[in-house]
């Protein structure tokens, strides 16, 4: 299962990559694998202000349909239209492919989150 | 309880299946993936393992009038080695199961029935014998079963065997047919909206059966495939799945499935009168096939709703793999149910338009 370095990771699969007050985010590549052939990622509206662990993305495969929470608080500023004509991107490479783009509204809350290193014997003990 | 293995478990495992629990038993709900399952069963052939059906044996002097006494259908009108789709009904008119009647002859009687129904199916039939002179038996533990499916499924099968398969037509079955070696019984049926067999023997051959099957159908592209794309392939050519658009408390007139009711059989049959009171008065509600207007994929259970008033809900729903569509079947008010009629399906608190299309998504 790839993990990149120098991203912030989530308990529920989601990736926080950082660029001064604004972050990118994302599922990881164990979401993707979990979830199987991606069909449908349901993007937020931009300017929805939304708090830490609030549902703010769907990502579905044929069989399921998972709720993508944010891993921090934040400002919905971009996302990632390229998404609802290939969903299968987040298959691909979901590293590459975030989902949004935030306005953090609490950078504090960046040191909850998992490193990279963190996130990956996390992997390996709890799931 | 333990989740029951069906015999084919270990070749599931070798196969890299992604076991999950199903009506309690342990089956792969994929091995490689949904979507390419699917596709090797609509465009070449697919095998699929189904031992975790029920198997219910009626023999006797009166099989024939108690089968037809407990199913919607007349089955007074298949001959020998044929098989007939049917429902048999509560008398308040709901579902107790919906299944397969093959007729060896008019005394002996093979009933299959789903993996969840079985235990509740028994002790139905076993309730009702009354005078009839018959025996009933559950031999589901003794049987395997697998269905070999998809436009090349009678070319695969072929090699296998010395039957000329070709004389066994649509809902006809055949028994006493050796498969590389393994006595089977096989019926040209499915649950896929494809050509095919069910092929059903005892728990050891079926093993055989499978990976010879795998084995014949190499060059045309087989696939093993999961409970995923069977759910998928079924709601595509429009298949009822028991507890979603038939049940207990939605009868087969509901469901759109009249055709395997026979109101005008000359015999009763149990929910006869009940069903043929509800016919007459009209049905308040009714399944309805839709398809989503705007973005997002309508899964089982979610509201729909029509200027705002909650009129029914999602029996299934999926991006539809064949169709690339996201479609489903409602059970709404008839009011709404006529072609066209643009609906809204609540999804994550949010309305998406739909409107009401054919259920018959599959136009073959």
């Amino acid at each position: 299962m790839k993990v990149v370095k120098g991203l912030y990771y989530s308990k529920d699969h989601e990736w926080v990559k950082v660029e001064g007050e604004e972050a990118l985010i994302g599922i990881t590549d164990y979401a993707q694998e979990h979830l199987g052939d991606i069909v449908y990622v349901e993007l937020p509206e931009i300017d929805d202000e939304l708090e830490k662990e609030e549902a703010f993305s769907a990502v579905e495969s044929v069989k399921a349909a998972a709720d993508v929470f944010m891993p921090v608080s934040g400002k919905i500023i971009e996302v990632n239209e390229a998404l609802e004509d290939d969903p299968a991107l987040l298959n691909t490479d979901p590293y590459e492919n975030w989902i949004a783009k935030v306005q953090l509204s609490n950078k504090d809350e960046l040191e909850e989150l998992m490193s990279s290193e963190e996130y990956e014997k996390f992997l390996a003990e709890e799931v | 309880m333990a989740a029951k293995k069906t015999p084919l478990y270990d070749e599931h495992v070798k196969l890299g299946g992604n076991i999950v629990e199903y009506a309690g038993w342990s089956l792969p709900v994929q091995y490689e993936g949904l979507i390419p399952e699917h596709e090797a069963v609509r465009n070449a052939v697919g095998l699929f393992d189904v031992s975790h059906m029920g198997e219910i044996v009626i023999k006797g002097k009166d099989a024939l009038p108690f089968v037809d006494y407990l199913m919607t259908n007349d089955i007074t009108t298949i001959e020998d080695n044929q098989v007939i789709y049917t429902f048999m009904c509560y008398p308040h008119g709901g579902v107790v199961d919906d299944l397969l009647v093959y007729r060896f002859n008019n005394e002996h009687f093979y009933l299959v029935v789903n993996a969840a129904n079985v235990d509740k199916d028994y002790d139905w039939i076993l309730s009702h014998k009354g005078d009839f002179d018959v025996e009933i038996e559950n031999i589901s533990e003794t049987v395997g079963e697998v269905a070999i499916q998809g436009p090349l499924a009678e070319k695969t099968l072929q090699k296998l065997t010395d039957t000329d398969l070709s004389q066994i037509k649509f809902f006809r079955l055949q028994r006493d047919v050796v498969i590389d070696g393994v006595n089977c019984m096989i019926s040209r049926t499915g649950y896929t909206g494809e050509d095919g067999f069910e092929v059903y023997t005892d728990n050891e051959g079926i093993v055989k059966v499978w990976n010879s099957i795998l084995e014949a159908g190499k060059e045309f592209g087989i696939k093993p495939c999961g409970l995923g794309c069977r759910d998928t392939l079924r709601f595509e050519a429009s298949l009822p799945l028991y507890g979603h658009e038939i049940s207990e408390e939605v009868n087969p007139l509901e469901g759109g499935f009249k055709y395997f009711v026979k109101l005008e059989k000359k015999s009763d049959f149990i929910g006869k009168e009940e069903l043929t009171k509800k016919w007459e008065a009209g049905l308040e509600r009714k399944l309805a096939g839709f398809e989503l207007i705007e973005r997002g994929i309508p899964r089982e259970g979610y509201e729909i709703f029509k200027d705002g008033e909650k009129i029914g809900y999602v029996t299934t729903g999926y991006m539809s793999p064949t169709l690339k569509k996201s479609i489903g079947n409602a059970l709404i008010k008839t009011e709404y149910t006529n072609l066209g009629t643009e609906v809204d399906v609540m999804i994550r608190k949010k309305l998406v338009k739909a409107k009401i299309i054919s259920k018959k998504f599959l136009k073959k």
